[in-house]
């Protein structure tokens, strides 16, 4: 067993484990530090895959921005009552069904019936995430798709403090 | 003043100097398109198995956070599959730039999300999927 194959068991392990304590712990601050694991485990897959662009990405946003507005949720709201609804056979199948589903979609996917072909894209000679910039910004790439998320992070911003403001008329 | 700029001037005149290289280090790069990686069959099993678990937090729990906390997991799982995707593909930029714009999307879910629950709790002092059920016909 190499190095990396033994790197990718250990992170896969930090990624499952903080998955299952996010969706099983009693306590929702417990949740959100397994969901922290999680996501540091991701960030690990990404410097795995070569993006290590998207690695710090991912820690930037998510651990230090998501996780810290999740935390603020917390405290402005009551303790869980800690129900897990388990009951239900269906709720545990249609997991299992999801996920075959999604596993068998990415697999066709990967086929390269609805990808380019694997000889297609040439090897980079530069850095991959100037390549990924330039798309970015070039008009018949991903221009607009660029712009339209600057909008909307500022539409979803100033959206979300009219819906959490406190109603003053309300609450007299 | 005259000193002053005369210090602060080499600062600013390292224009050409201080522009982006382009021959940055490529080293992560090369390892993750050399020949011995990690299989993309596992790295796909595993992203559906992350999906898998983020759709059984979406059912089972009833606290709205987790329920949200559940819809990254499967957002984290997508991201997953098209960077390994990409890493198949020889290392294809667009990987990157879908996971990039994913990363904008589920930051904006969770503002949103969160900013709904909290007018939830204002209303109904209490987080409780059951909690929100107005719209119920």
């Amino acid at each position: 067993m190499d190095t990396l194959t033994l790197m990718f068991l250990l992170i896969a392990t930090i990624t499952i484990a903080g998955s299952l304590i996010t969706l099983w712990s009693k306590y929702v601050v417990h949740s959100v530090f397994g969901l922290m694991l999680a996501l540091l485990g991701v960030a690990g897959f990404y410097v795995l895959l070569g993006a290590d662009f998207l690695a710090v990405t991912q820690i930037v946003v998510y651990v230090g921005g998501v996780l810290v507005l999740y935390l603020f949720g917390i405290m402005l709201t009551p303790p869980d009552r800690a129900e897990r609804n388990v009951k239900l056979i269906v709720f545990c199948s249609l997991p299992a069904v999801a996920g075959a589903m999604y596993l068998i979609g990415s697999a066709r996917a990967m086929e390269g019936k609805w990808l380019p072909g694997k000889e297609l894209p040439p090897p980079p000679g530069k850095h991959l995430i100037h390549q990924v910039g330039h798309s970015f910004l070039d008009k018949d790439q991903y221009l607009l798709a660029f712009e339209l998320a600057s909008v909307l992070l500022l539409v979803v911003l100033v959206g979300a403090v009219y819906i959490a403001r406190r109603r003053w008329e309300a609450s007299e | 003043m005259n000193c002053l700029s005369s210090l602060l001037s080499p600062l600013f005149s390292m224009g050409p100097a201080m522009s982006l290289s382009t021959d940055l280090p490529l080293s992560l790069q090369e390892a993750a398109s050399g020949a011995q990686h990690v299989p993309t069959e596992w790295l796909m099993i595993l992203a559906a198995l992350l999906f898998a678990l983020g759709t059984l937090g979406f059912l089972i729990r009833r606290n709205l956070i987790i329920v949200f906390m559940s819809i990254e997991l499967m957002l984290n799982a997508t991201n997953l599959t098209f960077l390994a995707a990409a890493r198949d593909r020889n290392l294809d930029p667009n990987g990157q730039v879908y996971a990039i714009i994913v990363i904008a999307l589920a930051a904006v879910e969770v503002a949103v999300g969160l900013a709904l629950l909290i007018s939830l709790f204002r209303l109904k002092v209490g987080i409780d999927v059951e909690d929100a059920q107005e719209l119920k016909g």
